[in-house]
This record gives structure tokens, C-alpha cells and sequence, in this order.
């Protein structure tokens, strides 16, 4: 019998998750920066330590390299560690390890050894934090084959990607935007593990095709609502996954509308918008009715003053026009 | 002979200058004497030999840059497995290059801004882009704008896009003008089947007639004895009888489309010359090669659908004509012959015509004349 | 609990000598091969390195694990990797150890828990620590072996090693093998305290210098960090100090050292050294060297023919071992 749905926030289903991990595999520890003491950075990992204790949640000192690595070996050797690194900003002092060890090390060793690695990071921009905190890195991560990239963008996906991740023999780059942690709404009392590799239609309609991932969705979701009332019906797709690419679900909800607008907070140049946009015109072409359009963060570090940050990423109002446009 | 080569010295280099000898010719060797100096991009490296011998003849000269591999002195007394080793490496694996197909180029056209769904459903439908206006950002055809032209065959020659649409244009109005009336009749096929079948069993392929030939020529005939059926109706003069009979023979084509070109004097022509023009026609009708003449010189039109088709057709006549035939499928069917239930290959002959100029009546003896010429087969 | 007793009987002697014999006959064949093209690509030798990798070794266990550098040739073999599957790695063949993908600079091997050759100067020092920490937290009492040259120490991830390794009393045994060069950079240049074994011991780790041109005293000073190590002691740290007698790697012309610096650091030759002592001290008989020299040339004639012989791995078999399910 299931209970009734919970309130929670998205902060609290990933801590759900993290718990449940801990409570179910012995070999799973949480390693990083203040997840210990000060609860975590934003709040995830609050009264963990008090649960679990300082072996399995283990404060880092500011060495996001080392413990990266830490959390390499630690994995190779038995363990199935979580790496906490605070923001994907400061990933990039690890670039070494995640890349040139957790990537490699099964395909160097012929297939011998495996990285059986959890990595979460906060993301994305939002909060006035000017250019050095506001990254959205993943894509680049995406690019590197090794490696699997996951961006939850719902409560069910916060809660649930974590097991699955775990339980994956391979490096798991889990990508939690911060501007969702505190987004609340209801969540199935027993949710549990969710799959990793599929990219889910959150709106249907025969129009144009939103497709978008992470801190995007809600405003591509908000976007689908407004051109409905305007008569545009539109798929939304929420990617789940940026490695691997759920090639089938894009191709399918193109091929179908025949229009696409991409959604990432990423910079377009380079980004992971588009390569879906190139995996399209390699396999829909002769569907498309209208070039693939794209809206992405602007050319430039993200800026300070909260005007010109708005105007820098991707807004409900964009996506709007960006669909409106594809369909004129 | 031993050949002492220049060594690979690194993953970068590719080839090295001889820049010294540190041993001569006759001197003694050992595994692991330095024998030369080469200078290479990132400065002098002594090279050394692994075996051991007497230094024989220097085959490059000092100063000279060779690729890494070239035999730079021959060494005497080395023996032979040590010379040449017996064990045979296995040979690289071909390295499996990735073939891109080879896409033809496309013949250059006029640049026309579709979508490449406008492109497949315009090619599917055999509409010319060049026929259709475009409503896309700067004026680029996009599928509605397909979706919603007028169906024509394509490619060059006449612009029969254009022309379709007049004739569709045209037939609409007949339909909803000129008042028609229908008759069918069942036709036994019994003779003319037979007929062929013997007449092309001593044929070629290519040489071979269609059914669709003698029924052609028999309309064409019966249109000899009752000329109310081959002419044009004009709003002014009435009915003008046409003394040369031209049948026009509907073609389907690629995409949906039907023509009717026009068999000039059909009632003449010989059935073999009737087949070859009719394959000719039928072949230029779908590569959109048809004159103005045959798609304007029809005095009246036989539609037959053959094996495609079903029983029988009732088609709309093509103004300014004033009749169609029609024949249906040839389907086995029981049929009385004297007392007895027998079976026997039947085909529908319909007529559809124009009311103002012929009626039931002679309507009904213009399908017994096609009949009774279809019968006698070997007289057509 | 005492130090364990040196054991300098004349067994225990002729291993250590038959090991660097290998060491060296196997590095010499492989310079021979690689200019002959047969091994290509970048290829590092330890001639005259050889005490360190056969001394440390000799004192840890099977159930022991390792992790080395790119000039790790003769850790892999000391260790116990069979030369045939090492050289036919050289070759790239898929007989190789890392079934030929790896190459000179990526020996592993599961089963002798050899856990990889790494070509970022630094990069394994991490990874090192996290096998500890598994170790740790399972309650098992392995060392963690980890090589790595003096040029490391300048690195970030050196430090932040060091600190981790002592923070969380890690089981790993740090063993820096000082060769005086960064590929052409000398140690003065690059270190303003090159006293390297006294970085470890501002972190507050157990460091030692040892002669790593003297097998019997690499050793011992392993053996006596090993017991430590294994008995709760906390990480440790050797610095061997040796020399390289070839250059960096194969491609060097040594413009930035002396021909006169490498004829006096060969006088200290390991082998000459230890061969001579044990003569002088009656414990070398006559053809006990020509015994191990013979032995050492089948071995390694063989390992030759054997990477020969061996396959190249199809090419359709390209993508294999990129994630855990794409195994051929």
C-alpha cells in the first residue's frame, strides 16, 4: 500500500537520496567540502553527520583535486564513494582526475579496473554570483567518453538518479542546478531509483519541440504553457541525461514537429546544445520544417548587476520568442 | 649482412642527420658501443649498435639527413638469426577507414529556400518548388505551403504544373456544369484474351501487346460509327464533331497525378504502333516529356485501370470533350452460356458523356459497338 | 613491535640482484626495440633506478597494492607482472597486460594489484590515497605502495596528498625517487626547499632519506615503513635518492646535464654494487652472475618472440571498454 504523497523540496529529496544510499550500502561514504559540520554548502547534507558519522561523512580540506582523486581510488578499491564538489566552478581544480584518471582508468587498464564513482555538483547561475560562481560546466563533461553525465531536473529525479548512479560501475557526474534546491512540491512517498539514460516528454504537443535539461526545464515547462495559450502546442523534453544523449526521445518528438528549439544555460559556442542540434540535421533532416534554433546563455562571463544576469541566460520569455519564431 | 639502421629515437622524429662516425670501417663492435653522433631537432644523440661484428662499409655520407629506418652501415660477422631474425611479425591490422558514401552532386539548380520536408512531400507529390509560393521567413516553402498546391507532375520540359491546374479548374466546372449521364456494360473477354495470349506467345517481350491496346482501338473504332461521341463542346457553337479521332489515354503518374495525352488518329494506327506509342507516351507522361500537342488535342479519353483498378470506373469528362470510357479490372466470373453457369473473364465498360450532345440511347449502342469489335479481335 | 630482522642471506641476496638484472636487461631490450620501431610512442627507462623499484617491492605482499609512474617498467616486473605480457603491452598488442591499449606509460594489472602507470606527473599520489582509504574503512590491513619522482613534489597534488594522507592516517607507503631531474629541470631550479623528504615531514608524516643506489638499504628503510605502516602508523615516506644513467625519455638529446655527471653517479651502479659487496663478503659464487645473466636473456628473448607473435586487437573492437557494458 502506498502512503499518500509528501511535500518536499528538491534539496531535501536529494538528501533523501543520499541518505537512503548510506543506509542501504555500507560502501557508500559522502566525501567533500563542509558536507560534514556545516550541513553542506546548501543545506544537502544537513544532519547527515550526526546519522552517520565522520567515517562515512568526511569533511575535505580545500584540496578539490586530492580528495577527487581520493574518491578514485577509493573506488577502485572496493568502496563506492560520493564526491562532493561544492559548485562545478571549482570542479575545475579536479579536471585532472576526472578526466585523465576516473575517465580512463577502464579503458587504460584493458577492462581490468572500473571507477565506480559518484560525483554531485551544484551548477548553474542565478544568484548574482558574477562570473568565477555561475558556470554551467556540464556540457563540457559531456564531451569526454568515460564518463556519464546526469542533470535532475525534478523531484522524482533528484531523489531517484543518486541509487542508480551508485550502482553504475562507471564515473557519474550528477549536475544539480542552484537555483532548484529550493523548489518544493509533492513527491511520491516510496520514489525510488529512476533510470539514467532516458530522456522523458514533460508536455506533449505537434508544434515544436523544447528540448532542455536541468535548471532550463521549468522555464521551457512555463514557456510550453504561455505558447498553448497562443495556440503552439509543444513537446517538452527534458534530456535527464547529457551522457548518454537520449538520441531516440529527441529524434522521435523532432520528427514528429519537425521544429526544435534547443534550451541550455550553457554558451552556445561549443555546447551541448549543439551537438543535439548536429545529432538532428544528421538524422531528422528531411523532417525538418524550420532550421533548429537554440537559446543559450550570452557571450559573455556571467555578469554581476541582476538586470544584466537576466539578460545573460535563458528566460521564459526567450524561449517563448525562440518558439514563436521557429513557427512563423 | 647485418644492416645497422637509423634508430627511431622518439615519438616525434622522423629523421636524423649523420653528423659523425665514432666507428670506421674494420673496427671491432659490441653490443652497446656508441657508433655515430645524429643530430636531430632537439640536438645531438650518439646512437649505438646491439650486436656485435666489424664495422663494414658506411652507406651515408656525413651531413646527410635520412628517415628513420635507413640502413646507415653494413656490419660483417654478425650471424645470420642475429642478421635476420626468423620470427616473422605478424602484420599490422589494416586499419578499417570509415568510407563516407559518395554523394552525388546534384545538378545545379536555381536556389529555391525550402524546408527539406517542403523538398521530400513536393518530390513526393511530383509538384515543381518552382510552382509553389512560399510563406516561410523570406519567402522559404515550407510543408503547408506544399500541402496545400495543387498536384502536378514535375520536372522539365512543359510546365504542367500549370497546366494540371488548369485542367483541374476545368473539371470542376464540368462536374458542376455539364450534366452527365452514365452506362456500363460487361464485356466478355473470352476471344481477346485468348487472341492475345496466342498473338504474343510468338513474340518478344518488347513486342508484346497489352490488353489496354485493344480496347483502345476498339473505342477508337466505335467512335468511327458514332462520332457524337469524339468532338468539343463549345458554349457558343454547341457540339463540333472532330473528323480525326484523338483519344486521350489517362496516365498515372508518380505522386498521384493522372494525364491524358492524346494518341493521335487512334482509329488508324496499327495495334503494334498503337503499343509502341502507347509505351512511349506513357514513359514520357512520367518523366513530364509530353508535347502541348497531346495534352491539348484530345477529342475524347479512355481511362483503363488495369490490374491496379477495381471493376469499374466512372470518370469525368475533360471539357471541351464530351465523352470517357472507362474500362474496369478483368475479373473471372460466372456467367450463363445457354443453360449452364460457366466461367468467364468479364470486363466493365463504362461511359460517362456530356447529355447536351448524346443520350442513353446511342450511348448504349456506342458501348454494343466496342463490344462486338472486342470479339473480333484480330480485326482491330 | 621490534623492526623485523634484515635478512641478508645469500637467497635473499641473489633475488634482489636476479630482480635488478631483469630490471635492466629488460629496460636495455626495450631501448633496442623501440629504435627499431617496434615500441613507440613515448618510453621511459628506470636504468639505473633499479634498487628502488626491487628493494621496495621485495618488502611488501601480494595483497599489497601499487601505483607508479609512467617509468614504471620495472615495478610492473618486480611486482611480478610476467615480462611476456609487459612486452607484448609495448608492442600494443592484446596479449599485452592492459591488453595492449596502455602502452609503455599504462602497465596494470588486477590480479598483482599493479593499479596503473600514470603519465600526469602527480596524477597517481590521489588515487593512491583513496586505495588507502578503502583499505581503511574495510578494516584491512594492505599498504599502499606509491611511487613517484621528485618533479611530483612540486605539484599541487603533492600537497594536497600529503596533508590527506595524514589527516586521515592513510596506509600509504610514498616512495619518491629522486633521479635529481624533472625530465630536463634539476631539482635546484624548481624547488626552493629541495630537500624533498622534508616536505613530507612538515605535514607531520614519518619521512626517511635512503641511498636508492643501494638495494639492501631501500629495503630495509621499506621494510621498517611497511611494519609501521601496517601496524596503524600512518602514511610514510621514503625519498630514494639515484639517478637516471639514460635521459627522460627516448627522444632527449641531455643537453642539461654533464656526460661527466652520469659517469660518476655509474660508479654507484646497483648491480656492480650489490654483486661486488656480496663478492667481497664470499657470499657471490663463481657463475652465480652468468647463471642470472643467462636466465635473465631467455626470459626476456622470450617475452620478445612472445609480443611478436601476438595479436593486434581488430579494430572493430575500437570502442571496447569505454563504459562497463560495451564490452565486445
Amino acid at each position: 500500500m502506498s502512503a499518500s504523497p509528501i511535500q518536499i523540496s528538491y534539496r531535501e529529496a536529494c538528501r533523501a537520496g543520499i541518505r537512503d544510499a548510506l543506509q542501504r550500502d555500507q560502501r557508500v561514504f559522502l566525501m567533500g567540502e563542509d558536507v560534514g559540520r556545516y550541513g553542506g554548502c546548501y543545506g544537502v547534507s544537513k544532519g547527515l553527520l550526526e546519522e552517520f558519522g565522520a567515517e562515512r561523512i568526511r569533511d575535505t580540506p580545500l584540496s578539490e583535486s586530492g580528495f577527487t582523486g581520493v574518491g578514485i581510488g577509493a573506488a577502485m578499491n572496493g568502496m563506492r564513494p560520493i564526491v562532493e564538489i561544492m559548485t562545478v566552478n571549482f570542479s575545475l581544480l579536479a579536471l585532472d582526475q576526472i578526466v585523465n584518471n576516473a575517465a580512463t582508468i577502464r579503458h587504460m587498464s584493458g577492462g581490468q579496473f572500473g571507477v565506480p564513482l559518484v560525483i554531485r555538483m551544484a551548477t548553474g547561475a542565478g544568484r548574482q554570483l558574477a562570473a568565477q560562481h555561475s558556470h554551467s560546466l556540464e556540457g563540457i563533461y559531456a564531451h569526454i567518453p568515460g564518463l556519464k553525465v546526469l542533470t535532475p531536473a525534478t523531484l522524482e529525479d533528484a531523489r531517484g538518479m543518486l541509487w542508480t548512479a551508485l550502482e553504475d560501475p562507471d564515473p557519474v557526474l550528477i549536475f544539480e542546478h542552484v537555483m532548484l534546491y529550493n523548489m518544493s512540491g509533492s513527491l511520491a512517498a516510496d520514489a525510488g531509483p529512476v533510470s539514467i539514460d532516458k530522456a522523458i516528454l514533460r508536455r506533449e504537443g505537434k508544434d515544436v519541440s523544447l528540448i532542455t535539461y536541468g535548471g532550463s526545464l521549468h522555464k521551457a515547462v512555463e514557456a510550453a504553457g504561455q505558447l498553448s495559450q497562443q495556440g503552439i502546442e509543444c513537446d517538452v523534453v527534458d534530456l535527464r541525461a547529457l551522457r548518454p544523449l537520449d538520441e531516440s526521445t529527441i529524434l522521435s518528438s523532432v520528427r514528429k514537429t519537425r521544429r526544435a528549439v534547443i534550451i541550455d544555460e550553457g554558451w552556445r559556442t561549443g555546447s551541448i546544445s549543439a551537438e543535439i542540434s548536429a545529432r538532428i540535421t544528421e538524422n531528422a533532416l528531411w523532417s525538418l520544417d524550420a532550421p533548429v534554433a537554440r537559446v543559450c546563455s550570452a557571450e559573455v562571463p556571467i555578469p554581476y548587476p541582476r538586470h544584466l544576469e537576466e539578460a545573460a541566460l535563458p528566460q521564459t520569455a526567450t524561449i517563448v520568442t525562440a518558439a514563436r519564431q521557429v513557427l512563423s | 649482412m647485418y644492416e645497422f639502421r637509423m634508430p627511431s629515437l622518439g615519438a616525434d622524429m622522423e629523421a636524423g642527420m649523420l653528423v659523425e662516425w665514432l666507428k670506421h670501417p674494420g673496427d671491432a663492435v659490441q653490443r652497446g658501443d656508441i657508433v655515430a653522433v645524429v643530430e636531430t631537432d632537439k640536438g645531438a644523440i650518439e646512437i649505438e649498435i646491439f650486436v656485435k661484428g666489424t664495422m663494414g662499409k658506411q652507406l651515408v655520407q656525413l651531413g646527410a639527413t635520412v628517415p628513420v629506418g635507413t640502413p646507415l652501415a653494413l656490419i660483417e660477422g654478425v650471424p645470420e638469426e642475429v642478421a635476420r631474425p626468423t620470427r616473422v611479425a605478424a602484420p599490422m591490422a589494416p586499419a578499417v577507414v570509415a568510407q563516407r558514401p559518395q554523394v552525388p552532386h546534384p545538378s545545379p539548380q536555381v536556389e529555391i529556400r525550402a524546408s527539406p520536408a517542403a523538398r521530400k512531400r513536393a518530390e513526393e507529390r511530383g509538384i515543381a518548388l518552382s510552382a509553389i509560393k512560399g510563406t516561410g521567413p523570406d519567402g522559404a516553402i515550407l510543408l503547408r505551403d506544399v500541402e496545400q498546391a495543387g498536384a502536378a507532375p514535375v520536372h522539365r520540359g512543359l510546365d504542367l504544373g500549370k497546366m494540371r491546374l488548369a485542367i483541374a479548374a476545368a473539371m470542376a466546372r464540368s462536374k458542376r456544369e455539364i450534366p452527365h449521364y452514365y452506362l456500363a456494360t460487361e464485356i466478355n473477354m473470352s476471344a481477346a484474351q485468348a487472341w492475345l495470349e496466342m498473338t504474343n506467345a510468338l513474340r518478344t517481350p518488347e513486342e508484346r501487346l497489352l490488353a489496354s491496346v485493344l480496347t483502345l482501338k476498339a473505342t477508337a473504332l466505335a467512335a468511327r460509327k458514332y462520332p457524337v461521341f469524339n468532338g468539343s463542346y463549345d458554349q457558343t457553337t454547341g457540339f463540333v464533331p472532330s473528323d480525326r479521332i484523338h483519344v486521350g489515354v489517362a496516365i498515372a503518374i508518380r505522386g498521384g497525378g493522372l494525364v491524358s495525352p492524346a494518341i493521335h488518329d487512334c482509329d488508324t494506327l496499327a495495334l503494334d504502333v498503337l503499343m509502341t506509342k502507347l509505351r512511349d507516351m506513357a514513359a514520357r507522361a512520367r518523366e513530364g516529356r509530353l508535347r502541348s500537342s497531346e495534352l491539348s488535342d484530345a477529342t475524347m479519353t479512355v481511362s483503363s485501370l488495369g490490374d491496379r483498378g477495381v471493376e469499374s470506373l466512372y470518370g469525368v469528362t475533360y471539357p471541351p470533350q464530351v465523352a470517357i470510357v472507362g474500362f474496369g479490372r478483368p475479373t473471372r466470373r460466372p456467367v450463363a452460356v445457354g443453360d449452364k453457369v460457366e466461367i468467364r473473364p468479364l470486363l466493365t465498360a463504362t461511359l460517362g458523356a456530356d447529355h447536351r450532345v448524346s443520350d442513353g440511347h446511342s450511348g448504349s449502342l456506342f458501348l454494343r459497338e466496342i463490344e462486338a469489335r472486342l470479339q473480333e479481335p484480330e480485326k482491330l | 613491535m621490534s623492526e623485523p630482522k634484515l635478512h641478508l642471506s645469500r637467497d635473499s641476496l641473489l633475488k634482489l640482484l636476479h630482480q635488478m638484472v631483469r630490471v635492466r636487461r629488460f629496460e636495455e631490450k626495450c631501448d633496442e626495440l623501440y629504435q627499431s620501431e617496434k615500441i613507440r610512442g613515448f618510453m621511459h627507462l628506470a636504468i639505473g633506478e633499479e634498487a628502488i623499484c626491487t628493494g621496495v617491492m621485495a618488502a611488501l605482499s601480494p595483497d599489497d597494492a601499487v601505483v607508479a609512474t609512467y617509468r614504471e617498467h620495472g615495478h610492473a616486473l618486480v611486482r611480478g607482472v610476467p615480462a611476456t605480457a609487459i612486452m607484448a603491452e609495448m608492442f600494443g598488442k592484446l596479449e599485452g597486460c592492459s591488453h595492449g591499449r596502455g602502452g609503455s606509460m599504462h602497465l596494470f594489472s588486477a590480479e598483482h594489484r599493479f593499479f596503473g602507470g600514470y603519465a600526469i606527473v602527480g596524477g597517481g599520489l590521489p588515487l593512491a590515497a583513496g586505495l588507502a582509504l578503502a583499505d581503511r574503512m574495510r578494516g584491512e590491513r594492505r599498504v599502499t605502495a606509491c611511487f613517484f619522482g621528485e618533479g611530483a613534489a612540486a605539484e599541487g597534488e603533492f600537497h594536497e596528498t600529503m596533508n590527506l594522507a595524514v589527516l586521515w592516517n592513510l596506509p600509504v607507503l610514498f616512495v619518491c625517487e629522486n633521479n635529481l631531474y624533472a625530465m630536463g629541470t634539476r631539482l635546484e631550479l624548481s624547488e626552493s626547499e629541495p630537500d624533498i623528504h622534508g616536505k613530507a615531514q612538515s605535514y607531520r608524516m614519518h619521512s626517511e632519506v635512503v641511498d636508492g643506489m643501494d638495494v639492501v638499504a631501500t629495503n630495509a628503510a621499506a621494510m621498517r615503513a611497511v611494519t609501521r605502516i601496517r601496524n596503524g602508523g600512518g602514511p610514510s615516506f621514503i625519498e630514494c635518492r639515484t639517478y637516471r644513467f639514460r635521459a627522460h625519455s627516448m627522444f632527449d638529446p641531455q643537453l642539461y646535464r654533464t656526460k661527466a655527471e652520469v659517469e660518476e653517479w655509474k660508479k654507484r651502479d646497483p648491480i656492480p654494487r650489490l654483486s661486488g659487496w656480496m663478492d667481497s663478503t664470499g657470499l657471490l659464487r663463481p657463475g652465480d652472475l652468468a647463471s642470472i645473466e643467462q636466465s635473465v636473456e631467455a626470459e626476456i628473448s622470450d617475452a620478445v618472440a612472445f609480443a611478436e607473435v601476438g595479436r593486434w586487437e581488430p579494430v572493430e573492437q575500437l570502442t571496447k571498454d569505454v563504459y562497463a557494458e560495451s564490452a565486445a
